[in-house]
């Protein structure tokens, strides 16, 4: 008698491949589970791999099945979320979800106007970049489902950066994800919203009913999970249209906390390149400001795509900086010191915002109502903005 | 043979290959003192008087040295993985029908997986140097006829002059060479710098070959290894690859976790204010060891200080530092690429040593305990600040020692590694093989977090108020255990069967390391 065979794969192998791993399932009709497991660290790990594929099977109630598992260091985390998808993929059906234990060190809070000024993506679907991020303490960390990762491994990303947000300590970093463009994204949004994460990126964001529809199925999730705790959105405009409506969409929700710009796909959508000196988004990054502090939230600017250009970047960043952006998305780490460092108050921005505040102060003391400097009159926002320079070092 | 714990705790024979073996005291309880090997003397009227020792080849030189079966060949490890040389002198050998010959180099490279028929067949006993790559893979096997010996580099010269090891045909591979035999490394299309971990060959060998791919006329400048020494010269076409015998050009690592554990090293370094005027620093080969450099040469200019000297081995990098006037000199070991070479040939301060002048047990004193910081790898270190440099936490014997166990008595000795590599932890409870006594250990340096030896009190009072993330070693090893998903087990080994020893620089017998099964 022939027995059918299904079978499934899932993960990365190959000689490149680095803290990553391979399943194959076969399912059978009879013969109970068959493991084959390759792996390099075979000897300090190998039975530790076998118990967790063992427990998953049990799990999923995969009784008859050869799997073989080709692991190239892959933490726990990461066979678990490979495995799932192996099981998921043989039985598309599958609805339970496998939670690893939820790692205490990645439960932490953020808040509206938390500092933002770096932020660095995490390509979806490459654990390896995952350990280490937070290391390099960037104000939040991106783990990016969208255009770092290919048409068809978007189910593998989706569980995967799952399990990082509960087993990943990212070193106080906030927590960001960035979803796919609507309507694929809306699916992203159950494999993180119970998981820890702070602050939803919404890319090619292009109006408020965006944020709208994405925000209703984000409160249907934490009621079924019962989550208090706020989720933030932090919107990309990516389009011309965007950028028209980017008052709109950043007054969208009270949780939008930031509005960011997408320079590769503006530029695209207006016809031109992106340069290096950026003359043709200046109207549109002036635009995403303007839009951002009327409606009260942050203004966060684009990425740097050169990781060589450190001189640029740095040049790039003041300029950021200059026109009222308060942050930078980073692709890599070397580039996160470089954006602390420009962002960081001069010492004549300190020195005047010490003057300001000890005038302030003194007309308080005083009973003035009105603070001046010399002949200058000094505002609220201005007052306000002395502080936050004052405060930039906690 | 018979198996005795020595002082480090670790169990290793009182025999090797027939040859009768002190274990591990502790360090610097042992002093073999006394008078010792001595070499062979000749007087020069054997010799031509022309000066021209030229043979027709290798194998004639071989003959004419009375090769047999059961010799010792010894040969330098300066051409690196493009060492062609070697295979071709197994070749030679194998073609004359010789068996049993002791092998010992200063290293070997992968490029030597050649020579495994040589093992399989008996032309090669064993090997007593290092054993990297193919060659550990076999050794950790069981494969290999006799127990494979570990030495530093220091430890080899230590080796030769207690008699441990007699020398009686060392070929050496020159870039450069007259008919003499006077050579050196900094010239020729085979330039790999400098040729100096042949010295104590040249000096105890009975005989001394000298193969060179440039034949130049006498006097062949600078000496590096003094013709006086040498009994055969042979001209071939090419010793080796010259691409993989230095690189072009040496390029800092990439990883933005390597460059943080380098950031926090050049910051350790400041900060613990070792690094004041006139200091002193050996920066080790691999990725975070060069760039640390980087990083503290821009804390170097900016607060004005220079240093007296810096040890290489010597890329482009300590180059950039003795021209630009950080440095006063390089006391060099190896050259690892052009820059190097260059430097090493055309500035009078960039000076070549050897392991007699920087490692030798018997020398009296050496350079590397004047050094003020030492930055080092290791494979694995353990809670009690024990490291491994030659073996995979797999049991696989995977590197040599090369100078490292030397450079430990540095002033202030700093492990600059990752806590751990993919899913392989490198801080844990107990180093797979010991190579390197806690005790001598101050510093380790990982990106999760920097432990000071608690014998270091000193150290850890300076680091109090350090911004850098010090903890203590247990903490690392705990956050590296969790997140590799426990207590690693340990690899499956036939403790019955030892494959090879690990040396301490004094000659006993720190280690053993067991067939792998």
């Amino acid at each position: 008698m022939k027995t059918k065979i299904v079978k499934s794969f899932a993960g990365k192998r190959g000689d490149n491949v680095r803290s990553d791993c391979y399943f194959e399932i076969s399912e059978k009709k009879s013969g109970g589970i068959k493991l084959e497991l390759k792996s390099k660290v075979a000897s300090m790990y190998g039975e530790s791999i076998k118990s967790q594929v063992v427990e998953m099977c049990k799990f999923f109630d995969l009784k008859n099945a050869n799997i073989y598992i080709e692991d190239n260091g892959a933490l726990p985390f990461v066979i678990a979320a490979r495995f799932e998808l192996a099981i998921k993929r043989l039985n598309p059906m599958e609805q339970k979800e496998f939670l690893i234990p939820l790692n205490k060190k990645t439960i932490y809070k953020t808040t509206k106007d938390k500092l933002r000024r770096s932020r660095l993506y995490l390509p979806g679907n490459e654990p390896k970049f995952f350990l280490n991020a937070g290391l390099h303490k960037p104000d939040a960390i991106i783990l990016d489902l969208e255009d770092s990762v290919a048409y068809q491994e978007k189910d593998a990303a989706q569980l995967l950066v799952r399990n990082a947000l509960r087993a990943v300590d990212f070193y106080s970093a906030e927590k960001m994800v960035r979803m796919n463009q609507l309507p694929l994204g809306l699916n992203d949004l159950k494999f993180i919203i119970p998981h820890n994460v702070h602050v939803i990126l919404v890319p090619k964001c292009e109006s408020s009913e965006d944020i709208i529809t994405i925000e209703e199925e984000v409160e249907r999730i934490k009621r079924k999970w019962n989550i208090s705790r706020d989720i933030f959105y932090m919107p990309i405009i990516e389009s011309a249209l965007g950028i028209i409506k980017a008052f709109e969409i950043a007054k969208s929700s009270k949780n939008i906390c930031a509005l960011t710009i997408g320079l590769e796909d503006y530029s695209a959508d207006i016809g031109t390149n992106k340069t290096l000196d950026g003359k043709e988004s200046f109207f549109a990054r002036s635009m995403i400001v303007n839009a951002a502090k009327a409606a009260g939230v942050q203004a966060i600017d684009s990425v740097f795509s050169d990781v060589g250009d450190m001189e640029n970047l740095r040049r790039n960043t003041l300029e950021a900086k200059s026109i009222g952006f308060e942050g930078k998305g980073c692709i890599h780490p070397r580039q996160i010191k470089v954006v602390h460092e420009c962002f960081a108050p001069t010492e004549d921005e300190i020195k005047n915002a010490e003057m300001i505040i000890a005038a302030f102060e003194e007309a308080e003391i005083n009973g003035i109502g009105v603070v001046s400097i010399g002949s200058k009159m000094i505002d609220a926002p201005v007052v306000k903005r002395a502080k936050k320079i004052l405060n930039y070092n906690g | 043979m018979k198996l005795v714990k020595n002082a480090a705790g670790r169990i290793v024979p009182n025999e090797v290959n027939g040859r009768k073996e002190v274990p591990f005291k502790g360090i610097n309880e042992h002093k073999p003192f006394g008078y010792k090997a001595k070499p062979l003397i000749k007087t020069c009227i054997d010799y031509p008087l022309s000066g021209n020792k030229l043979v027709k080849n290798l194998k004639d030189a071989l003959r004419k040295c009375g090769l047999k079966d059961g010799m010792t060949i010894s040969t330098h490890h300066h051409l690196r993985n493009g060492d062609n040389l070697t295979n071709i002198i197994f070749d030679t050998i194998h073609s004359m029908g010789i068996k049993n010959v002791r092998w010992f180099p200063s290293a070997s490279f992968s490029v030597h997986e050649h020579l495994i028929k040589y093992l399989e067949d008996g032309t090669i006993h064993h090997i007593e140097g290092s054993m990297n790559g193919p060659l550990g893979k076999y050794t950790s096997e069981g494969k290999m006829k006799g127990i494979g010996v570990l030495r530093s580099h220091g430890g080899r010269y230590q080796a030769v002059q207690d008699g441990e090891v007699h020398i009686d045909i060392a070929i050496i591979a020159a870039p450069t060479a007259d008919a003499f035999g006077n050579s050196n490394g900094v010239t020729g299309k085979s330039a790999s710098g400098l040729i100096s971990f042949s010295l104590v060959d040249s000096e105890y060998a009975d005989n001394v070959i000298v193969v060179t791919d440039n034949l130049i006329q006498f006097p062949c400048i600078p000496w590096q290894i003094q013709g006086n020494n040498v009994d055969y010269v042979v001209e071939i076409d090419s010793l080796g690859d010259t691409k993989k015998i230095v690189s072009g050009t040496t390029e800092i690592t990439k990883s933005p976790d390597r460059l943080l554990i380098a950031e926090y090293v050049a910051q350790f370094i400041e900060e613990s204010g070792i690094m004041k005027n006139g200091f002193s620093f050996q920066a080790g080969s691999g990725g975070t060891n060069l760039a640390f450099v980087l990083f503290l040469k821009d804390r170097m200019k900016a607060k004005g200080i220079k240093a007296r000297f810096v040890r290489g081995g010597s890329t482009k990098y300590l180059v950039q530092l003795l021209e630009e006037g950080l440095t006063d000199y390089i006391l060099d070991g190896q050259t690892f690429d052009l820059d190097g070479i260059r430097s090493m040939r055309e500035n009078p301060n960039h000076i070549n040593t050897s392991p007699f002048t920087s490692y030798n047990f018997h020398g009296k004193g050496n350079f590397a305990s004047i050094v003020d910081v030492a930055v080092l790898g290791a494979t694995e270190v353990d809670i009690n600040f024990n490291a491994n440099v030659v073996s995979h936490s797999d049991g696989y014997l995977l590197h040599g020692i090369g100078g490292w166990q030397n450079c430990l008595y540095s002033k202030c000795t700093i492990l600059a590694v990752p806590s751990f590599r993919d899913r392989i932890p490198v801080i844990i409870d107990d180093v797979t093989t010991l190579c390197g006594p806690g005790e001598l250990i101050d510093v380790i340096i990982t990106e999760r977090g920097i432990a000071i030896n608690p014998k270091r009190k000193d150290l850890i009072s300076i680091m109090k108020y350090s911004s850098l993330p010090i903890k203590s070693i247990e903490q690392i090893r705990d956050e590296v255990y969790s997140i590799c998903g426990g207590i690693p087990t340990k690899p499956k080994l036939n403790k019955e069967k030892i494959v090879a020893i690990v040396k301490w620089v004094d000659g006993t017998i720190l280690d053993s390391i067991f067939q792998v099964l």
